[in-house]
Order: C-alpha cells, then structure tokens, then sequence
C-alpha cells in the first residue's frame, strides 16, 4: 500500500463525551449497514404480510372480485364448515404422520452420523446435504416415476407376488413423497443436538448398569431434545403447507392444507378465504417457532 | 471431539442398516430417474433401449429453453442482489449493535421458516395492490415477469445468504480487524483487507445457495410469475400436471444436474474455512 492519505489521527482523550460519540457512531454505521435489507423485508415481505391480514376480513363479490371495505370475520368463520374441517385435520394428521416417520427414521441414522470417524462423518453429511438442497420438484416427480403404471416398483410388487401397487395418488404417496423431501430436514437438527452430547455420559449411565435402553430414555433423549423440537418443526410447518408433493403424487382425497389456499386463488376465485386459511397456517408456524425458542432452543 | 458411544450387538447391525437404507432411499430415485430420462420407452418408467432424443427435444422446444433462459437471467441479477443485502445484514448482526437489532434479527429469520405457499400469497396480493398504485401515480402499466419473480426471490435469499455468512463471522474471531483498526486502518480498509478476504467463502457459499433457491423455486414463482413468463421449473411442473412424458424426465435431470453442482460448490465453498 503505498501512499497513505489519511494520516495517523492526532491522539484524543476517551473522555466520557468521546467514548458516548464514538458508541453513537458505531450505532449508526450498524444500522446504515441493516438499513437496505431492513427496508426490503419492510416493504416486500412485512407490507404483503399486513395485505394478506386485511384481505382475510374482506368480502369476496359476485364477479370472483375482492371488495375491501366492510370488514367482517366470514372468512374465518368458514373454517368451521365440515369440508374446510375434514381438509384441516387431514392436513395436520398426515403432516404429524410424516415428521413421526421421520423422526423414527432419521434419529438412530443422526446418532450413527456421529459414532463415525470425523472424516467420514463429514463425507456422510454432504451426502444428506446434496438432497437437501437439490431441486424438490424433480425429487417429487421421480417418484411419480417409480410409482406410476409400469414402473419400477410395479415390478417389484409383482415379483414379490403382491399384484400391481396402488400408491400413486393415495394418501400413502403423499406422505412417501413428504417423508422424501424433508427427511434431511429432520437429520440435520438431530445430528447438531446429538454430536454435542458429551459421550461420556453415555459411558457413565451405561458404566452404572442402564440397559440400552434406559441410557437412551435418560440421557440421549433428553440432552438431544432441543433437535428432536426443532427437526419436528422444519418438517411439519412445510408438510403442512405443502402443495407440490400432493399435486405431483396425490388424487382426489388428498388435498393438504396448502393446496386448497392455492385452488382458493388460482380456481375458486375467494381470495378472502384464501387469505384467512393462509393466515392461520402462518399462525401454526409462528406459535411452534416461538414455544421453541421461548423453551431455550436457539437455532433452526 | 470424541465419537459417541457405538452400541454393540443388534443394535450396532440395525443403526449400520438403517443408514444403508436411508442413502438407499435418497439417491435410488435420482438414479433411476435418470436412468430413465436415456430410455427409448414412451412409457417414463419402462427400459426401452437408450436413446438422447428427450434431451434433444427438450433443447429444441423453444418454450423450454425460453423459460431455461428466464431462469438464468432471474437466477444471477437475485444472486447478486442478495449478496450484496444479505452479506451488509450479516455484518450489522454480527458486529454492530443498534436500535432496532432484535426486531430486524427476527424478520431476517421469518422467510426462511414461512411455508412456501403463504409467502406466495402474500406477494400475489402484494403485487395486485403495488402494480396498481404504481399504475396510478406514475401512469406505467407493469406485468408480472422479471421483476415480480427477481424481488420475490430477493425477499427469501436475504435471509438464507445473511445465515450463510453470519455463521463464518460467528466462527471468526474480531481479534484481526481490531488489529488493523488499532493500526489505523479506516473501517473500509478494515474490511477490505482484513473481513472481506476472511468471510469470502462464506459469501461465495451463500451465493450459490441463493442461486440454487432461485432456480429451483416453483411455488412462490408460480404465483407471481405473468402469462407468457415464465421459470423452467414452473413451467416443468405445468407439464407434470397435463400428464408425464420422457420429455419431463430430460428436463428434470438437467434441472437435477444443475441444483446438484451448485449445492456441491457451494459446500465447498463454505468447507474451505482453515484456509483463509
């Protein structure tokens, strides 16, 4: 660096006055800093937000228009009707199946992840991370693939004797579909909570004649409770909403929560319906989030 | 760190041949789709002799690679927006305190756990009102296309870019930039010497994240995305929908291939951290 033009700054005195300014200078940049994405999220997140919450109290007119004035709570009042109902407990029974699965396949596979070596663990761990990431459409759709007519897993029904498979568009599919696409979502909370656990402690409970079992009910469970929380979270919110994977490997009775907002703006034309039913799924995810941090959980 | 305890007998076998089964569930799909996208068969999930024809008839649609090329375009101008507002977010979060901090640490994380689905909806509505606000004060008709979908994605990647190069600046002591500000070095100076090289790969991973986020969306890109402009995944998914074709099979391997690559840079990047 060769010529310098700003001199070395004549010594000050951090006199209170001093140290207060420069604190208040500090303040400033770190919001100046902030400032652009605040904004952003201000106007293009925050604002639709607010949007969504006046529409779910506006009234849907005869032309599938939307009239804004004259607010009232139809909208979630419709709620309560049985179709709407049968469409909501489904949506949370088939969202709670999928992160139970989940959950019971991918905690022994987390604890795995970590008696490995460290060079291997990290290996193993970008062969969950490369699915976690790749496109979820396609990954969705590959199994529409497998399971179709003719498919390769046809052939394997039929070989083992079984007849022909009925899965596609079923309610079976869509939870295969659900469980393939957020598996990764529950592995990798699980794999951060259980590598923290000191393994001694195991040793200790097992030194002191626990069975297998009881070290894992009062020791390992507990001390990973804070990924079991957070992997459930991630895949329950998404399973939830989802609306890919029953449009891609769903029927008729399948409809999720997600998809029926989705008919409500693109066919049915009751965008203040939409928005309500869209209002309370985002209530769902918020209420989860915050009793998980409130109980001490940190990261998702 | 020392590995946990490995359980003995049956347990040890059944956690061996779970994880076996678990990368067998992962991969035997995108193999056999792949698989299938060589096959001569009209059925898409018949063997019938290789063939590259789907690929051929994929790259001479120009509906495909219309909405190929609308991802692209739409994938690098938000890859390079998000860089620049989710790496300035990271270092006011991780290096500064300020009024307003926990509010703007908490909205940062909100489009990241928000389902799909309610932020497509919120930016539906969102641009019905603005397009029309915009229509009336300034007289400009504006149709959903380019910038709907570049601000929708923008509105995720903040997010998942401010993660990405928060988590480098939390593993990173301060103790460098202290050094270089004691010797007065000008904040710019600072980072431009001492940060910048420092959380580059952690910038460089988050931006091909941002990329991958942005190519492959479909739902949120369904719902602000114009008539006549469009990404290749919605456009992919409207073709799944009308019934499956070999045709499929070609895109979604090219679409897979595509993800894949970024996903593996973009760990790399991130994994070159004791080098900087």
């Amino acid at each position: 660096m060769g010529k310098e033009s700003d001199s070395p700054a004549p010594p000050l005195e951090a006199t209170p006055e001093f140290e207060k300014a420069a604190q208040r200078k500090e303040s400033r940049r770190g919001f100046l800093l902030a400032l652009p994405s605040y904004l952003y999220l201000v106007i293009f997140f925050v604002l639709p937000l607010v949007i969504v919450l006046v529409y779910s109290f506006a009234t849907r007119n005869r032309f599938g228009g939307t009239d804004l004035s004259g607010w009232n709570f139809d909208s979630y009042e419709r709620i309560a009707e049985p179709i709407v109902r049968t469409i909501l407990y489904r949506s949370l029974w088939l969202a709670f199946l999928t992160t139970l699965i989940c959950l019971v396949i991918a905690y022994p596979f987390a604890y795995f992840l970590t008696t490995r070596r460290p060079l291997i663990r990290n290996v193993m761990l970008v062969f969950v991370m490369i699915p976690f990431w790749t496109n979820f459409l396609v990954r969705n759709y590959a199994w529409r693939v497998i399971l179709g007519n003719d498919g390769p897993f046809t052939k394997v029904t039929e070989f083992l004797g079984l007849g022909t498979n009925e899965l596609l568009f079923s309610q079976k599919a869509v939870v295969l579909g659900l469980v393939y696409g957020y598996l990764p979502f529950m592995i990798l909370p699980l794999y951060a909570a259980i590598e923290r656990i000191d393994g001694r402690l195991i040793e200790a409970s097992r030194d002191l004649y626990g069975s297998g079992w009881q070290s894992f009910r009062h020791v390992l469970l507990p001390l990973s409770m804070p990924g079991v929380i957070a992997g459930s979270i991630l895949v329950f919110v998404p399973s939830l909403g989802a609306y890919v994977t029953p449009e891609i490997l769903g029927g008729a009775k399948t409809t999720f929560l997600g998809s029926y907002i989705v008919t409500q703006f693109l066919t049915a034309r009751n965008w203040p319906f939409g928005a309500a039913l869209s209002f309370v799924l985002m209530a769902v995810m918020l209420v989860t989030t915050i009793i998980y941090f409130r109980k001490g959980g940190r990261t998702l | 760190m020392s590995s946990a305890v490995e359980p003995r007998g049956w347990a040890k076998t059944a956690l061996h041949v779970n994880g076996w089964l678990v990368y067998l569930f992962f991969y035997a799909p995108i193999v056999l789709l792949v698989l299938f996208s060589f096959s001569e068969s009209r059925n898409v999930g018949k063997w019938g002799g290789f063939t590259l024809d789907w690929y051929q008839q994929f790259f001479d649609s120009s509906n495909a690679r219309g909405a190929l090329s609308n991802s692209v375009k739409i994938a690098l101008i938000v890859t390079l927006i998000s860089v620049i507002l989710g790496t300035m977010a990271a270092l006011s979060l991780e290096r500064f305190t300020f009024r307003g901090k926990k509010v703007f640490d908490a909205l940062l994380y909100l489009p990241i756990i928000i389902p799909d689905v309610t932020m497509a909806v919120m930016l539906l509505l969102f641009f019905g009102q603005f397009y029309d606000v915009i229509e009336a004060v300034f007289g400009i008709q504006m149709r959903k296309g380019f910038g709907s979908i570049s601000i929708s994605h923008i509105a995720f990647n903040i997010s998942f870019v401010s993660v990405v190069v928060r988590a480098r600046l939390a593993g990173m002591s301060t103790d460098l930039e202290e050094a270089a500000v004691d010797l007065y070095a000008s904040r710019w100076k600072a980072f431009r010497y001492v940060t910048f090289p420092q959380i580059l790969p952690g910038i460089a991973g988050g931006a091909l994240l941002a990329m991958t986020l942005s190519l492959d969306d479909v739902v949120i890109t369904q719902f602000v995305s114009g008539p006549g402009w469009t990404t290749l995944p919605v456009y992919v998914f409207g073709l799944i929908r009308k019934g499956v074709t070999p045709l499929i099979n070609a895109v979604s391997v090219v679409m897979l291939l595509a993800s894949m690559l970024l996903v593996v840079l973009s760990l790399i990047a991130q994994r070159s951290r004791r080098t900087g």
